[in-house]
């Protein structure tokens, strides 16, 4: 441990979350702080900026209540650091790292930088592993694979919180059995019901003992909210490429994080960019997301499903498009479907796994997965485009091609979308080549005549 | 040696005071880690330095040293096949799996040198002194640097030695000797210099039919690949890099992701260039920011590519650069000009956003290098608008540098309808240019074929507003045909899936066969409709199937093949034909 500097008095000026300080001794750029006010609470910050005379600490959480004279700042000399060792599974977390939930404290084996540093791209493996996570439009449209980060863009009120439950209760490998992930679920700014809700759903399908939970409540400042992924990210990376074991990352809900963001920003006195966010957001987020991967080397991964409520349901919102920037494909609910009693209610035209190629086809699933799912797209596209045909000059104005293809829309929703149950990929497969026997042979360009002869004429 | 000491730090950003002398854009050293920086301002005893890495720890008082040189980077023979940072170090060969700021330690692999100038020659800015073979027995040209001029005064012997260490030595007309090694430095942001420019006359083979066929480039030309997040940007760069006709492939994979430079690391040594039947990798030189790591540096990348790519151009060779994506450059410049307290523009961005895209872009050109050879570098340059609006400033300001502009559409994508390059939003301006190529390569009807299918995309969109308030069968039979045959362009001939093993590229000869394949189609299905055949009865014939998957099931090898199909389809057309007109007559006479 480093040894720990206690600065007293020296406050000059408060304004929103930044005190200003006069320098009476060495700090480094983004060092932990720990500042103390009249009430005795203890609360996180950092160094943001420096020169001779004075500094600028960045309090992560709220300064009410801090007064000029009275503050105690407490230096640790390194940046903001997470404690780590065995034992994190089952455990759980404030959104700044504290055990809370009445256990003992972890045995730390070493300190971690809750920042992270970038992987190297030359270390980076190829993620390439498909994990079979029990819902068809995801296994069979939008392949996820392990070290892939594939975000779950919802709105306000549809079930992204029972998908994200359930995917993590089955992920697998294919052929293996259901737990082979370690999960690290992070809770940002999530009212308590929800966070009960995981915690519950967790505990009842066995799933929490392998488990570390980080919660950061709607109640919580904002400002820590910054911090919340941050050490479960950390955590993550440690359970990953420290203990090799492979992770699942449940980040719920972005939107809150990026709120949080753009409060603390404003509060800087920042220029805003789109829609009042920071135009360093990209980057900001890439900080998160990047840190899913596989490492050459590495018997661990790193799995992230973030998910986020599209504000308004609007995917061109700047919190949805930068995250689709940088992340490897997208997940969309769509509230029409919802609607109309499909679960999981996922619009697979939206969604893309860009990772799909590397982790699907002969050596990974099967031969005809990718062609199968390129036709079923195809099909879906070109029923949503006759629906639209369809609202407006009717049933009737169709051609008897085009019937055929309004039919197979409504098909594929109610059956292939729909589930009432986890499938293994051949099930879904199955139901796949199935819904393709309703189109005529000459319709299907992405398929061979192998692959009609073998599986939809037969 | 100039030092300074810091002042004040936030971000990427410190001031320092000084009483040496410092220049702006000067590369400086800061603190014990040595952390690369750049002057980017003077103001009295005061410098404003961008630094390329994590600040975290730096603290007042520390010292930053200049190295009297403009931010350069080191470009050799050993770059080909390699993976570097956004400032040009190795990624490779780090012991950390993780990046950690600090200079990196140089490279210093041995490289086989041969001599081609003896004592006593006199060697011009430019000029060719000998060469390296690599493994698969390329041959790549050590220049003298484009600043340097001289006698020989020695010239080491053949043999190993390592790209920076000097193996001749030149004495300047003042007397001066200077040492030149098989690799040298280069300032990123100047361009190198070249005795000429010329226009681009022959098109840069992407290997992509919609981009050759319909849009295409101009080598030495510059084009822009605007696209909504999941439109293919990255898939439709990856594939240019592996299909298009050039001798080196710059890649620059700036502020994106880690698991797409892994991807193509992997993926490259694996696959052959077709023209070489070497593995792609030794044709590529891998250039990676991504999007965690440190934003300054992300913005300095872009210049770091186009000067390799410039290095190679020098040696007489045609040199494709791929930038993914420049929005996140601009987006770089755009962060760092918040933080020194710059004026924002339109959308955030810094004012001079615009010249500093038309500096980027003007780097693309043929060229008559100094040593009198002709070498060309065509950047194609990815952006991603935010919520896929092409109004914003970074994708409009571009648009008025390029020559060819791939628009990349969402609704396409999601059929999964690749490469999903818009044929109405897009554009190539120097396409009547290329007409002369193609007819010495096979095809003289590729004006007119490429007028054709443009017309035909164009009707199919028009009428489809028509037939979504009508209805299609209210359409004319006329119009109809139009929608099928525009469909049928679009499906067996625009439509190239990336990851199919035989059509993610296909050579000239081939596009020129299926283009005149499907003009042909097209002819005979309007004969068979004029003759009262219905379009039921077309799509029913065995060669309509054949003919939407021609692209999956024909390769480069079998390309007689077209001519058979071209056979069957006439034949069935034809005979549908004779017996429509039999009934015709039939009728008439009853």
């Amino acid at each position: 441990m480093q040894p720990r500097l206690l600065v007293e008095g020296a406050a000059r000026k408060l304004d929103g979350p930044l005190l200003f300080l006069r320098r009476t001794l060495e700090v480094g750029l983004n060092d932990a702080v720990e500042v103390r006010g009249r009430d005795g609470r203890a609360r996180l910050g950092r160094v943001a900026a420096l020169d001779e005379e004075s500094m600028t600490i960045e309090v992560l959480e709220n300064t009410s209540g801090l007064g000029l004279a009275e503050s105690v700042v407490r230096f640790f000399g390194e940046p903001l650091n997470f404690p780590l060792g065995p034992g994190i599974l089952g455990r759980v977390f404030n959104g700044v790292g504290q055990v809370v939930d009445g256990g003992p404290p972890i045995a730390a084996r070493e300190n971690y930088r809750i920042e992270g540093m970038p992987i190297n791209p030359f270390a980076r493996a190829t993620p390439r592993d498909f994990i079979e996570t029990g819902v068809t439009a995801i296994d069979l449209m939008n392949s996820l694979v392990r070290g892939q980060k594939l975000p779950i863009f919802s709105g306000g009120g549809l079930p992204h919180d029972r998908i994200a439950v359930e995917i993590a209760g089955h992920a697998r490998l294919r052929k293996g059995k259901g737990g082979d992930f370690a999960i690290v679920f992070a809770g940002i700014g999530v009212p308590f019901d929800t966070a009960e809700f995981f915690r519950a759903s967790l505990e009842k399908s066995g799933a929490l003992e392998r488990t570390a939970l980080f919660l950061n409540l709607a109640s919580d400042s904002s400002t820590q909210r910054l911090l919340t992924p941050r050490f479960a990210l950390t955590a993550a990376e440690y359970l990953a490429f420290v203990e090799g074991k492979h992770v699942l990352v449940i980040l719920t809900d972005l939107t809150n994080y990026c709120e949080a963001l753009r409060e603390v920003s404003s509060s800087k006195g920042e220029i805003p960019s789109r829609k009042g966010f920071p135009g360093y957001m990209y980057s900001d987020l890439a900080t998160l997301y990047e840190r899913a991967g596989c490492i050459k080397g590495y018997p661990g991964t790193l799995t992230q499903l973030p998910i986020l409520t599209m504000p308004a349901d609007d995917i061109g919102h700047p919190i949805p498009d930068l995250t689709g920037y940088i992340t490897e494909g997208q997940i969309v609910l769509s509230r029409d479907l919802d609607r109309r009693g499909v679960y999981p209610p996922i619009n697979v035209l939206p969604c893309l796994s860009r990772l799909m190629k590397d982790g699907t086809g002969g050596k990974y699933t099967d031969p005809d997965h990718p062609a199968l799912s390129s036709q079923l797209y195809a099909a879906y596209a070109r029923a949503a485009q006759t629906r639209v045909l369809a609202s407006v000059v009717g049933e009737e104005g169709l051609s008897a091609a085009d019937r055929k293809y309004l039919a197979f829309g409504g098909e594929f929703e109610g059956t292939l979308v729909n589930q009432t149950s986890a499938r293994s990929l051949d099930e879904s497969m199955a139901v796949g080549w199935d819904l393709l026997k309703a189109l005529p042979k000459t319709e299907l360009t992405r398929l061979s005549d192998r692959q009609i002869a073998e599986h939809v004429e037969k | 040696m100039s030092e300074a000491r810091i002042r004040w730090i936030s971000g990427p950003v410190l001031r320092a005071t000084t009483d040496g002398r410092f220049a702006l854009r000067e590369a400086v050293e800061v603190g014990p880690q040595r952390l690369l920086g750049e002057v980017v301002s003077l103001d009295g005893e005061e410098v404003i330095i961008q630094v390329y890495e994590d600040t975290t720890g730096l603290k007042p008082g520390v010292v930053i040293v200049g190295t009297g040189q403009p931010l350069a980077i080191r470009v050799g023979p050993g770059l080909l096949g390699n993976m570097f940072d956004g400032l040009l170090r190795p990624l490779a060969g780090s012991s950390s799996a993780f990046v950690t700021p600090g200079v990196a330690p140089a490279r210093t692999g041995m490289l086989p040198f041969r001599p081609k100038v003896a004592k006593g020659d006199r060697l011009a800015r430019g000029a060719i002194f000998g060469e390296v073979e690599g493994a698969g027995g390329r041959v790549q040209r050590c220049l003298v640097p484009p600043d340097r001029e001289g006698e020989v005064v020695t010239v080491a012997p053949a043999g190993s030695y390592a790209e920076d260490a000097a193996v001749l030595a030149l004495r300047d007309d003042a007397g001066a000797t200077h040492e030149v090694a098989m690799s040298h430095l280069w300032a990123v942001r100047v361009p190198r210099p070249v005795r000429l420019r010329r226009p681009g006359a022959k098109p840069l083979v992407t290997s992509q039919r919609i981009l050759d066929c319909l849009f295409p480039v101009a080598q030495g030309g510059k084009a822009a690949i605007p696209g909504g997040f999941g439109t293919g940007k990255t898939v439709l760069l990856e594939a240019l890099a592996k299909g298009c006709d050039a001798d080196v492939i710059v890649y620059l994979g700036c502020g994106e992701r880690g698991n797409e430079m892994a991807g193509v690391l992997e993926e490259f040594p694996e696959l052959t260039d077709p023209r070489s039947g070497r593995p792609l990798m030794e044709r590529t030189v891998i250039i990676a920011n991504t999007s965690n790591m440190p934003v300054a540096a992300r913005e300095a990348s872009i210049y770091s590519a186009v000067t390799v790519a410039e290095y190679f151009r020098d040696q007489g060779q045609h040199v494709a650069l791929m930038a993914d994506s420049t929005s996140r450059w601009a987006e770089a410049l755009r962060e760092v000009s918040g933080r020194f307290g710059e004026l924002p523009g339109e959308g955030g961005y810094p004012a001079y956003l615009s010249s500093r895209l038309a500096d980027f872009y003007e780097r693309a050109a043929v060229v008559e290098t100094l040593a009198g050879a002709t070498g060309s570098v065509t950047v194609m340059g990815a952006i991603s608008p935010p919520s896929g609006d092409f109004s914003e400033p970074v994708t409009s300001h571009t648009k008025r540098y390029v020559k060819a502009f791939w628009a990349l559409d969402v609704r396409r994508a999601q059929a999964r309808f690749y490469p999903a390059v818009n044929p109405l939003l897009s554009y190539a301006e120097d396409a009547h240019v290329f007409a002369e190529w193609w007819a010495a390569n096979g095809n003289p009807e590729w004006v007119a074929l490429r007028r054709k299918f443009l017309t035909l995309l164009d009707d199919q969109a028009r009428l489809e507003r028509m037939a979504r308030i009508i209805g299609k069968d209210a359409l004319p039979l006329r119009q109809q045909l139009t929608l099928f045959c525009a469909e049928l362009v679009n499906e067996a001939f625009l439509r190239q899936s990336a990851l199919s093993p035989i059509d993610r590229a296909a050579s000239p000869a081939r596009q020129s066969a299926m283009m005149r394949l499907i003009g042909r189609y097209t002819e005979l299905a309007e004969s068979a409709v004029n003759a009262g055949a219905r379009l039921e009865d077309l799509a029913a014939l065995p060669s309509y199937r054949q003919v939407l998957r021609m692209g999956e099931e024909i390769g480069e090898e079998d390309l007689e093949k077209f001519g058979a199909l071209a056979a069957a389809v006439e034949r069935e057309i034809g005979a549908l034909v004779q017996e429509k007109e039999k009934r015709n007559a039939a009728t008439t006479a009853g």
